[in-house]
């Protein structure tokens, strides 16, 4: 039985090791998120930050350690994916949309078969995503037709429509230009108000420091650090987080 | 302006540029017609050095003027109806094959791969005859015999190949939506099967038209190899006729350019239109 309550950490992740192969890129890291936290992972290119992410709703397995989602344990070979993801929203650096179908419809698809829901009441809720998002009359475009930013932001609201309890955020920003960057950063400092529990990777120091409750810096499959970000970006320790720092700011 | 700087756009000899899939239609479009008329003034040289004889091509021309009816009649529409049902059958096994490819067990993958690659490469010609030759030409019942024709042998000859290629335009389409659909699909619950139907599928059918009707054209063209085998289309028809005629030489040229223009003006749009979609749908994705 599940006796998760609200007080425990809502993502747990301990001692997680993962390989691709000969390849560890990630050697035992371990943190823990609470509910209506905003943690972002930053660090240098192949740091494993991505990788992390990926494990937490099962894209990537890993060999060792245990990440509990609501206290379900993700490494588990009989865990139903289904049902950890419907908890576990997650969005992409590349958006990917399905191309074929228009903004809305990418909203309303998931909610429709796979959780069964009563479309009437699917497409209510997926007008208050777009609106959210602020993306009002952009409802019937094709992916195709909106701009990365616009897109972005659609894939954000396709992932609310399912109503996670965590959203993991892969980079989203990466492939945007920095006027874009702007209007998907305002979107999850809007979800961050509203208390969703936010995991986001990403290179974006300014934002991290802004919105964060909790910023952790990995290397090389570690955390090498962490800390609230007023204390973590003056009080840095680690010499390879100050380095990194110093590249960066 | 005009812009000089062509080193910045495709270069482009006035011909439409090939894409591997429909490399066929490519050539049907490009040089269909100049092969055609090649053949014209060779077969013209032929007769004229064959024999100096009283029959003269107008004599020729009306002669084969009374057989066009039954040329196109029992001929070339049994042509049509060999490709078209071959089409039919081979894209069905083929879709099944071609899905069969990218299942998720090793073992259907293998098999799968194993067939679409040994029909695609066996020559049409050795399948059909095996085909023909090893199939019962008649089955018995109790109390009746079935005759088998031979054209629908020929329906299941042709469909082998069709089907291998068929299999591999639907693979090469599956694989070419990117991963990250997959993944995307994955993260919002849907199950492997769902994604499959839902989310990758319907991204495919544009991509496999093209090819797809490339191939019919392939095939239509490829139909009168059973005239080899005795099965009484346009070719074999013509080949008849010719007899009947007391095979003047100069029969040839009517005959076969018939033959030759009807292939030609049944394949043409269609090469045309296969091109015409390749280039649509490769804007939009």
């Amino acid at each position: 039985m599940n006796t998760w309550t609200e007080k425990e950490p809502i993502l747990s992740i301990k001692d997680v090791h993962k390989s691709f192969g000969e390849l560890e890129v990630l050697k035992g890291v371990t943190l823990d998120v609470m509910k209506g936290e905003v943690i972002c992972i930053i660090g240098p290119s192949g740091s494993g930050k991505s990788t992390l992410i990926r494990c937490v709703n099962a894209l990537n397995d890993i060999q060792k350690g245990s990440i509990k989602v609501e206290g379900v344990e993700v490494n588990d070979p009989k865990l139903d994916k289904l049902s950890l993801r419907r908890k576990v929203g997650m969005v992409f650096q590349q958006y990917n949309l399905f191309p074929h179908k228009t903004a809305i419809e990418n909203i309303m698809m998931a909610p429709i078969q796979v959780l069964k829901q009563d479309p009437k009441n699917v497409e209510d809720r997926a007008h208050t995503l777009i609106k959210k998002v602020r993306l009002q009359g952009k409802e019937n475009s094709f992916p195709g037709e909106l701009s990365g930013g616009q897109q972005q932001r659609i894939a954000i609201a396709r992932s609310l429509a399912m109503e996670p309890n965590i959203m993991l955020f892969d980079e989203i920003t990466a492939a945007l230009d920095p006027e874009t960057v702007k209007e998907v950063l305002v979107t999850i400092k809007d979800l961050a108000h509203d208390g969703m529990t936010c995991c986001l990777v990403t290179h974006e120091m300014g934002f991290a420091k802004e919105i964060a409750d909790h910023i952790y810096f990995t290397d090389r499959g570690v955390i090498v650090e962490h800390g609230p970000p007023k204390t973590f970006f003056t009080e840095a320790k680690d010499p390879r987080t100050k380095e990194f720092l110093s590249q960066i700011l | 302006m005009k812009n000089k700087f062509s080193i910045l756009h495709p270069y482009n000899n006035g011909l439409y540029h090939t894409a591997d899939s429909i490399r066929f239609s490519y050539w049907l479009v490009n040089s269909g017609y100049k092969w055609c008329l090649a053949f014209l003034i060779l077969a013209m040289l032929y007769p004229v050095n064959a024999m100096a004889s009283n029959y003269t091509y107008t004599m020729a021309f009306q002669a084969f003027l009374k057989w066009v009816p039954l040329l196109v009649k029992s001929g070339f529409v049994l042509n049509i109806i060999i490709s078209f049902l071959a089409m039919m059958i081979g894209t069905a096994m083929g879709v099944i094959l071609g899905l069969a490819q990218v299942s998720q067990y090793k073992y259907v993958r293998i098999i799968a791969a194993s067939i679409t690659q040994l029909f695609r490469n066996i020559p049409w010609l050795v399948l059909l005859f095996i085909i023909m030759l090893t199939f019962p030409f008649e089955i018995e019942t109790a109390d009746k015999i079935y005759k088998i024709p031979d054209w629908t042998k020929a329906v299941f000859g042709f469909s082998l190949p069709v089907m291998a290629n068929i299999s591999e335009i639907v693979r090469g389409a599956i694989k070419s939506v990117p991963l990250g659909q997959w993944e995307a699909a994955e993260s919002l619950a849907f199950s492997r099967q769902k994604t499959f139907w839902q989310i990758i599928l319907p991204q495919c059918y544009k991509r496999m038209i093209p090819p797809w009707m490339n191939w019919y054209a392939i095939l239509s063209m490829a139909t009168p190899l059973v005239s080899l085998l005795g099965v009484e289309e346009i070719i074999t028809l013509s080949r008849q006729a010719m007899e009947a005629e007391n095979n003047n030489p100069e029969l040839l040229i009517p005959f076969y350019s018939f033959a030759l223009f009807i292939f030609f003006i049944y394949c043409y749009p269609i090469a045309r239109f296969t091109i015409a979609l390749e280039k649509r749908y490769a804007v939009k994705l």
